[in-house]
């Protein structure tokens, strides 16, 4: 198990925090040390939205160690509104047809158990279908 | 500085060699490379190109390894790691060690176990290098980022489901004459439409298949040594690399490869060479749509129209041993495998796949989609 490493990710995993560079006010996420905008140090956390749109997407009919109970999943690159993209699984599609351009939204779901059935379960963001 | 030769060339087949070892495998290249060189040639150093030994093989420090049980005593040695493309980080290596003098002879020892470890713990292990903390943490491996581009490539250029069958048709073609391949046998196109997905679009033929394999090159400063037994005499003109974002996500533009470009333009700047002038270019088909991307980024093809080029091409060899689809992706080591493949076109021994007259190569690697791209071009000389 990976306790120390999912505790130090916690804020990005259950709140989407990045970095708002103090430089030149790009949004970022994942945070990063220096800001690939403008170059300067990026330190300020900044909260996102939670609301994106679907970049592109896949669909895992196999899955590495942690993940089987998960298949089939979809994984989407996430172009979020305030302008990184993500990586993601989508939840919650029902019969949706995925598409490309397709608004999303963040939720905080089960992601992986570490450590098998009775390891630890990490939670963390996924992205559904924006309802209505 | 000192001219880089290639002295010595040795591969093991590619495939499931469960029963040998990374001990076995590197051992067999190893010899192979020393008698192609001549047998008794003094080595200095041994630089090791592989992605998985440390997880998938519990093993750590192979140079000592590999090193020692195949009777090198006294050598320097230690491993290069950069994703996919460590075998040809670790020929980047040798050649640094050659070229600036501080290594006479230098051998380069691709080499990757991947049957050491089975089922989804391999493919857990292979995900190590993609970003773990933000694209394995979310399911994600390496057939997952080919899977998110081919269907973005598809949607942006509009482009037929089946637009990339070129590239592993033409592999599977060119791996029936490599006696080293893992499959010899030549595909159609409905073989390639008829395969199952693995990640949509991507299907099972847009996929290299991760394989066990060594290859090995020696390098020296020594001309006489290169020529031995009356060998045509190859050198390696030019060594470079260059990065782009770790994770997929981070990119402006996901569809643009701009490591590929920036690292081919630093080896055609150092060797003096034009993209007119490469007689075959071993690009990294690790999936059919990176070596699309591949083709568009070095600039043979517009965005959008690298799937045609391939289909059209008939003026530049693309993968002619068979690529990392046909002879087999045995990661760390494909690299190695790369050159010994080009070393085996300059030097006119390339059997039925002969590239008539080829005189320059360029050969590729990346490490992940394009995240670390090394490219290397050999060169005939006289």
């Amino acid at each position: 198990m990976e306790i120390p490493r999912h505790w130090r990710l916690q804020k990005q995993r259950y709140a989407l925090v990045g970095e708002e560079c103090p430089h030149c006010n790009a949004k970022i996420f994942p945070p990063r040390d220096v800001c690939p905008e403008c170059g300067g140090e990026a330190k300020e956390p900044y909260r996102f939205s939670g609301r994106g749109s679907v970049y592109s997407y896949t669909v895992m009919n196999n899955a590495p160690a942690g993940f089987e109970e998960s298949l089939p999943y979809t994984i989407a690159l996430v172009k979020l509104d305030e302008g990184p993209t993500v990586t993601a699984q989508l939840t919650d599609l029902g019969e949706k047809e995925v598409a490309i351009g397709m608004p999303v939204e963040m939720v905080t779901r089960r992601i992986k158990e570490d450590g098998g059935r009775q390891g630890m379960l990490v939670y963390g963001y996924k992205f559904r279908p924006v309802m209505g | 500085m000192n001219k880089v030769y290639i002295a010595g060339i040795g591969q093991t087949n590619v495939g499931e060699h469960w029963d040998r070892s990374l001990r076995n495998l590197s051992a067999e290249a190893i010899l192979a490379a020393m008698h192609d060189a001549g047998d008794n040639v003094a080595v200095d150093a041994l630089y090791a190109g592989n992605l998985l030994a440390s997880s998938a093989s519990k093993q750590s420090n192979i140079g000592s390894m590999i090193a020692s049980n195949a009777g090198l005593t006294g050598v320097e040695t230690f491993s290069a790691e950069a994703g996919e493309a460590s075998g040809a980080a670790a020929l980047r290596m040798g050649y640094l060690a050659v070229r600036s003098g501080y290594a006479r002879t230098a051998l380069v020892v691709g080499v990757e176990k991947y049957t050491d470890m089975v089922g989804s713990n391999i493919d857990r292990v292979i995900a190590h290098s993609v970003d773990y903390d933000f694209e394995a943490m979310e399911g994600m491996t390496p057939q997952t980022l080919a899977g998110l581009l081919m269907q973005r490539y598809i949607h942006a250029y509009d482009v037929p489901r089946t637009s990339l069958c070129a590239l592993p048709i033409t592999a599977h073609a060119n791996a029936v004459h490599n006696p080293f391949a893992m499959f010899r046998r030549a595909i159609s196109d409905q073989t390639y439409s008829r395969a199952g997905l693995v990640c949509d679009p991507l299907n099972l033929m847009d996929v290299a298949p991760y394989a066990d394999g060594a290859a090995v090159i020696m390098l020296t400063a020594d001309e006489t040594i290169a020529r031995k037994n009356d060998k045509p005499l190859v050198e390696i003109a030019a060594s470079a690399g260059a990065v782009d974002t770790l994770a997929l996500h981070d990119r402006a533009d996901a569809l643009v490869f701009s490591a590929v470009t920036a690292s081919t333009q630093k080896a055609l700047a150092l060797a003096g060479m034009t993209l007119e002038e490469i007689d075959l270019y071993e690009l990294w088909d690790a999936f059919s749509i990176y070596g699309v991307l591949s083709v568009e980024a070095v600039g043979l093809a517009a965005m959008g129209a690298g799937w045609r080029w391939i289909a059209d091409n008939a003026d530049l060899a693309l993968v002619t041993m068979g690529g990392n689809k046909a002879r087999g992706f045995p990661l760390g080591a494909a690299g190695v495998y790369q050159a010994v493949e080009a070393a085996m076109q300059l030097r006119g021994a390339a059997g039925n796949n002969q590239i008539r007259g080829a005189q320059r190569a360029m050969i590729q690697a990346l490490g992940g989609p394009a995240s670390n791209v090394i490219t290397h071009i050999l060169a005939r000389t006289v």
